[in-house]
């Protein structure tokens, strides 16, 4: 790497590099795959993960529909230049690895220490261990993904006494192959999209949890994802089955390292609810979003989907969208249940260059089932910011109930905010309600906040936290105070 | 000891002139008041010595502690101790007043650097004060401004002049609006702060709340200039006689 060229260069990186602080890569030697997909690379995947032939055949599966498809360019309001599918490596691990994750202990300690720098402890604290950084902190348990495999997951014992399942999918395929084998593909089928149909050939690691009937799961689960490698796709797959009447609260965050050329995420999550379960799944996309010129940053398209099964399930999703530079992702909800709710809680801050094509399903089938979608976007710079969400009311959804609001707020004249909402209602019985508006920061209120002492950057940080506070709220706390730090720094350099 | 020295100073906004050679000097430890008709050049005056943007200096000084105001950043300005409270305080929803008041008090300590204060200890003081106000928590958690009364609104800013502390502070037409009880409130919450260490410069259209918070000095500002300075009688005599005998020949008070 040429990190020892002329000083210039270096105070030149230093100053981009404070505005996305996750932008360093951990030299660290990798297993990559060869560049390319075809379906030799499907068997090297599948024969360095030991999968039975079930899965293999999934994959192949999806391999062979995948080239027969075409990448969706003409809905979404993105543009990019054409990806080139066979410029990635589709595997690449951090060498000594195995695939299962192992004890703390034996992970590479420059691998720790990354994720130190990220913030996220891979250490393990005693449970009740109570206050941490002014925080009535509860201890989180993690699971590391680095580039496509997961290096660590902590308090795994605490959570097996419990009967908690968390561990990669990886391990999963093994330990709980009929659990994965079951529900695996049940929410979003290979046959689903051209981004999940390829995430389905190539998914290398993931996180998978399973919280068995009755009982709440008594910490936060989260997943960390970073990519390191150079030209590597990263294509995780995430699996929560609440079983009845079970509830979990999870947590999704990621980083990239900041580099010139555009890296590829295309993730699925699948959620499964059964009767009066609940799941609350909380994401903090912080990819990579590219140089101010936009140069760089990740295409992130990410298919999330959940399916309320049983009466009484609920499903909520929460997302702050301030990376990438491209995002392509609809957290959607399949109603199914009886008297089951679909939540949607979104922030989309785009600056710069970035595009985020952004929104949600909620596909009521059920009877009584309520859906809420509440979402902000911001755009400044020369960004784009399209909420583009669907309400679909099926006929049996006798007494479904919608209430949407979409509210996006522009900073400076360059930039674009876009509401593309769609309704299919097929009951006479049904309530959807859509609001939407679009405003700017005013003068008035950028002076007001200056003769009170703040910085420009300072007030349109606070401006826009204010903006999006019904979303944020619904964050567990311990991710708030990390987001909202993160709108401000996103804003940065975006004076109106 | 003095505080602002503005010397015929001159501005425009759009190419317009609206202040044609204001002179006025401000020591600490007094309180003066700007009366005069509407469109004088009162909300200009304070506005620009804020830092807003939008209008032009063509000439003239503000001298502010011995610095040159007018080369200041408005945030400079308010972190030195420059306070305005407004008019028409702007409403930003989802930001509690408490909230906000704690970025500006923190962004003040920042400056000044000093560290930043503790949640507890900012909540005890905040609740203090804004009690003097009569404000109570449900006030200080409710967005910004945003669905405040009048009276509300001025009270919210007195509250943020409290916290602020400022050397130099600004009330434009705080009494429009206000019923009395209100006015009251904010006029003791105004005395509280004079203090021999800080200047006060109260713009009003009406006599009355000169009554509470009683001027050491009156001037008029017509047509873009003081036409006359005086002391707290002036504003009886204005009271009486309106602002006409000052808009068309020379002031005659002492």
């Amino acid at each position: 790497m040429a990190v020892d060229s002329a000083d210039s260069v270096k105070s030149v990186k230093a100053v981009t590099d404070r505005k996305y602080k996750y932008g360093f890569t951990t030299d660290i030697e990798a297993d990559l795959a060869p560049v390319g997909l075809n379906e030799e690379i499907i068997h090297f995947i599948s024969q360095k993960k030991g999968e039975p032939s079930w899965l293999l055949d999934w994959r192949l599966q999806a391999y062979r529909l995948w080239i027969t498809l075409k990448e969706p360019h003409h809905w979404a309001r993105l543009t990019y230049p054409p990806i080139n599918y066979q410029g990635y490596s589709y595997y690449a691990a951090p060498r000594q690895s195995s695939d299962a994750p192992k004890s703390l202990d034996e992970v590479d300690p420059k691998l720790l220490e990354t994720y130190n720098k990220l913030g996220i402890p891979l250490e393990e604290q005693a449970i009740l261990s109570g206050v941490q950084a002014g925080l009535q902190g509860n201890a989180i348990a993690v699971d590391a993904v680095f580039d496509s495999v997961s290096v660590a997951t902590t308090y795994k014992k605490n959570l097996d006494a419990m009967g908690v399942i968390f561990c990669s999918i990886s391990e999963a395929v093994h330990q709980y192959p009929e659990l994965v084998q079951r529900y695996l593909g049940s929410v979003v089928p290979y046959t689903d999209n051209f981004f999940a149909t390829l995430n389905s050939a190539v998914f290398t690691d993931g996180s998978f949890v399973y919280v068995p009937q009755g009982l709440h799961c008594p910490m936060e689960l989260s997943t960390y994802f970073r990519i390191n490698e150079k030209n590597t796709g990263q294509f995780e797959r995430t699996l929560i089955i609440a079983d009845k009447n079970a509830s979990v609260s999870y947590l999704e965050g990621c980083t990239a390292p900041q580099r010139d050329e555009n890296q590829l995420h295309a993730a699925v999550v699948e959620l499964v609810a059964l009767d009066g379960a609940e799941i609350k799944y909380s994401t903090v996309q912080n990819w990579y979003p590219g140089d101010e010129e936009g140069r760089g940053g990740i295409y992130n398209f990410v298919t999330k989907r959940g399916a309320c099964r049983g009466r009484n399930s609920r499903i909520s999703w929460t997302q702050v969208e301030t990376g990438s530079a491209i995002t392509w992702k609809y957290p959607s909800c399949i109603l199914q249940g009886d008297q089951s709710t679909g939540e949607f809680y979104s922030v989309a801050i785009t600056n710069h260059y970035q595009q985020a094509d952004t929104g949600t399903k909620m596909i009521h089938i059920g009877r009584n089932t309520k859906s809420r979608i509440i979402s902000k976007g911001i755009a400044a710079g020369h960004s784009n910011s399209t909420y583009r969400g669907l309400v679909r009311v099926l006929p049996r959804a006798e007494g479904a109930r919608n209430y949407t609001q979409c509210d996006s707020l522009l900073i400076g004249d360059r930039c674009g905010a876009h509401t593309v909402p769609y309704i299919e209602a097929r009951h006479p019985s049904i309530r959807v309600e859509h609001e939407a508006t679009t405003g700017k920061i005013s003068d008035e209120q950028i002076f007001y906040c200056k003769q009170r002492c703040l910085s420009h950057e300072e007030a349109v940080a606070l401006i826009v936290n204010g903006f999006c506070r019904e979303v944020m709220q619904n964050l567990p706390m311990e991710f708030a105070v990390e987001a909202q730090k993160l709108i401000g720094i996103s804003l940065e350099g975006s004076v109106g | 000891m003095t505080c602002i020295e503005i010397r015929d100073l001159h501005a425009c906004i759009d190419g317009r002139p609206i202040l044609k050679g204001v002179t006025l000097s401000l020591s600490v430890g007094e309180v003066h008041a700007i009366m005069g008709p509407n469109g004088a050049g009162k909300s200009t005056l304070s506005h620009l010595i804020a830092g807003r943007p939008g209008y032009e200096v063509t000439s003239g000084t503000i001298r502010y502690d011995g610095r040159d105001l007018l080369a200041m950043t408005p945030e400079e300005r308010a972190c030195t101790g420059i306070f305005l409270a407004f008019q028409y305080p702007v409403e930003i929803p989802g930001v509690s007043t408490a909230t906000f008041l704690k970025t500006a008090v923190n962004a003040q300590r920042r400056f000044r650097g000093k560290t930043e204060i503790d949640a507890m200890q900012f909540s005890k003081l905040i609740k203090e004060k804004a009690e003097k106000l009569g404000m109570n928590n449900d006030m200080l958690r409710r967005s910004l401004n945003v669905g405040f009364s009048g009276g509300e609104k001025k009270r919210n800013e007195i509250l943020q002049m409290a916290m602020l502390e400022p050397r130099f502070a600004m009330l434009d037409e705080t009494d429009s609006g206000l019923d009395i009880d209100s006015l009251k409130i904010v006029a003791s919450g105004v005395n509280a702060l004079r203090s021999a260490e800080r200047a006060f410069l109260v713009i009003t259209h009406y006599q009355r709340l000169l009554e509470y918070i009683v001027p050491d000095y009156v001037h008029v500002l017509a047509e873009g200039r003081i036409v006359c300075s005086g002391n707290k009688e002036l504003a009886l005599e204005l009271e009486a006689g309106g602002y006409a005998p000052f808009t068309t020949h020379a002031c005659h008070a002492s």
